[in-house]
């Protein structure tokens, strides 16, 4: 593998019913900032059936060019003619950086890619630099410079890592969403449109659609909210919740919960902050009965002001929490939410 | 039928988390579990066996110690267990971790292979994926729900707002969610099957078309370039008052001196 023929910073443009997901744009976001320090392009690869509409609102949002691979049988998501188009595209132009959504398409389609293209993925980043490696130098050995070092969670959060790809190309990271930033879109940005066809043969790894089953909710999507009454299994039912409700109400906010309220059926899986749910960093989120397992604190701990309250003073919350509340949160809730009503009011 | 499933012994990170003074992590006391994922995977094959009859053999890599997870699967009803042990295997990234594994699976039969969808250590949700393309089968991740219908296999498979429902021919790679079901316990019986059961081991010799560059450490394109445990973001105030309306107070006044209201 010559690494020098690897060239620039590629973002798999995630698509689904050709509507462009917004870890896309969240990807090119940072590309933007990768290639500036590489002096190089960015480069968003726009894979489904019918999607070459969609090629200007990836340039607003900072691809200098678009890869497009359009076929019937990419319409919906399914693994193999998906990592073909990707393995294919990487095989073709050799990026030097290939960056993937950590959802659950891209933490399915990155590493088949990874494996058919013979390059590490470092999984679910939060944080993309470059820089050298080894980190330091070492006597004797040589120092990489211009290496993508991509650092992420491990250990439900309780460890971080810095990963580096010195010897593949290219550097694969999935990137966890609501973590990277959007540019500011630019009106009128062109790219330059690249239309590729590797060729679909399908075979026993194309796997057929039954049918798909999307899920009608009419919830908010919680890695927007600014506030967030987020609650857990200390709430006690999903009738309780009303208190929940109600403050959210009061205060502009939007609820959420914890694992425990999910399993117990009390709200849907899309409220659900942690790791296995959302990663949210909200100005305030209130933790409301919810004991702060890492598993959870893992997914809020980076918002701007955690209040937690909880009848248990032993509870591991109140070690992330900026104001922490020892009480029942049966009779604070209701008496916050009037002051906070009374508040307003008098404003 | 053969299903194969892939299981990981990991550190209990769920409520077991241990913490030295100084807010890193303390490995040494957190005790080892199958990891949840894998064990919903585990009770899925068990499930299939139950209802179609199947032979199920758990397949591990790890050190010596990883044994353990092994006799635990034969005690839920796992047929036979395969631990993959080799020093020239430490230090794997998914990349070597799935090539060994892959060739480990090239020595048996099978329709199906079940392996979690994570780990709770490394978390990335790698090695099943990665299994299935060095192999050359379809894969399917994030299993809610599996069934068998002759050659092919019915998946249920979650994305963030929908699922879509799979069908598959076999032989296929599944990766199970742990919300797939509730894993069963080990019975009395099958802890004395698993206390005699004979364990098979495999080293690096008999991993099956594998190349010495693409194992262990040295066979790892990811290098790590910096591992610290995360020192948690401090403690601030912590308040216990006499009534609610004084900590409805309290956090009114907090609101309001951050100009949230």
């Amino acid at each position: 593998m010559n690494l020098e023929e690897y060239k620039g910073v590629y973002v798999f443009a995630q698509q689904v019913d050709n509507e462009i997901s917004s870890i896309a744009f969240e990807l090119l976001g940072k590309a933007k900032e990768l290639a500036g320090k590489l002096d190089t392009q960015v480069t968003a690869v726009l894979i489904g059936y019918e999607v070459k509409g969609l090629v200007d609102q990836l340039a607003q949002y900072g691809a200098d060019r678009v890869i497009v691979v359009d076929d019937p049988e990419l319409k919906d998501y399914r693994t193999e003619p998906y990592a073909h188009a990707l393995s294919s595209v990487i095989n073709e132009y050799k990026p030097e950086i290939m960056l993937v959504g950590a959802t659950a398409i891209g933490r399915d389609l990155g590493p088949r890619v990874s494996a058919r293209v013979a390059t590490g993925l470092t999984a679910d980043c939060t944080v993309l630099e470059i820089g050298d490696f080894p980190m330091v130098a070492i006597p004797g050995k040589e120092q990489k410079h211009n290496q993508l070092l991509m650092t992420r969670p491990a250990f439900g959060g309780n460890t971080i890592a810095t990963i580096a790809c010195p010897d593949n190309r290219p550097q694969m990271a999935t990137v966890r969403a609501g973590v990277m930033q959007k540019i500011t879109p630019i009106a009128d940005a062109k790219a330059e449109v690249i239309e590729y066809n590797p060729g679909f043969v399908p075979n026993d790894k194309y796997v057929e659609i039954l049918e798909i089953v999307k899920e009608v909710t009419d919830v908010v999507d919680i890695m927007d909210a600014k506030i967030l009454v987020s609650g857990g299994r200390g709430v006690g039912s999903a009738e309780n919740f009303k208190l929940l409700d109600d403050l959210a109400e009061a205060i502009g906010g939007t609820v959420s919960c914890s694992r425990a309220v999910v399993d117990s059926g009390w709200k849907p899986k899309e409220l659900q902050v942690g790791q296995t749910g959302k990663t949210v960093r909200p100005q305030v989120y209130f933790a409301i009965g919810i004991s702060g397992a890492i598993q959870h604190t893992a997914g809020m701990e980076e918002s701007d002001i955690i209040i937690a309250i909880n009848k248990d003073e032993t509870a591991p919350i109140f070690e992330v929490a900026d104001y922490g509340i020892v009480g029942d949160l049966n009779k604070i809730v209701p008496i916050l939410t009037a002051k906070i009503k009374e508040a307003n009011a008098n404003k | 039928m053969k299903i194969v499933v892939c299981i990981k012994q990991v550190p209990d990170t769920k409520g077991g988390v241990k913490f030295n003074p100084d807010g890193t992590l303390d490995r040494a006391a957190m005790l080892t579990i199958m990891n949840p994922d894998d064990k919903a995977g585990l009770e899925a094959a068990l499930r299939l066996k139950n209802q179609y009859g199947a032979e199920v053999t758990v397949v591990t890599m790890g050190l010596p110690k990883a044994e353990e997870v092994l006799r635990e699967a034969i005690a839920m009803g796992a047929d036979r267990g395969i631990l993959v042990t080799d020093r020239v295997l430490g230090g794997a990234d998914t990349w070597a971790t799935s090539t060994t594994i892959a060739g480990a699976i090239r020595n048996l039969e099978y329709d199906l292979i079940i392996t979690g969808r994570q780990a709770i250590d490394g978390d990335t949700a790698q090695v099943g994926p990665q299994i299935s393309e060095h192999l050359d089968i379809p894969v399917i991740s994030y299993a809610q729900d599996i069934k068998i219908e002759g050659d092919y296999v019915i998946v249920n498979r979650q994305y963030e707002d929908r699922h879509h429902i799979l069908k598959a021919k076999m032989p296929c790679l599944i990766t199970a969610l742990s919300e797939l079901n509730e894993p069963r316990y080990m019975t009395p019986g099958g802890i004395f099957d698993a206390y005699d059961a004979e364990i098979t081991v495999w080293g690096r010799k008999d991993l099956v078309d594998v190349d010495d560059s693409n194992l262990g450490l040295a066979g790892s394109p990811t290098k790590i370039a910096k591992a610290s445990d995360k020192v948690r973001k401090g403690a601030g105030e912590k308040v216990a008052l006499e009534t609610p309306d004084e900590s409805a107070d309290y956090i009114v006044n907090k609101l309001l001196e951050k100009h949230v209201i």
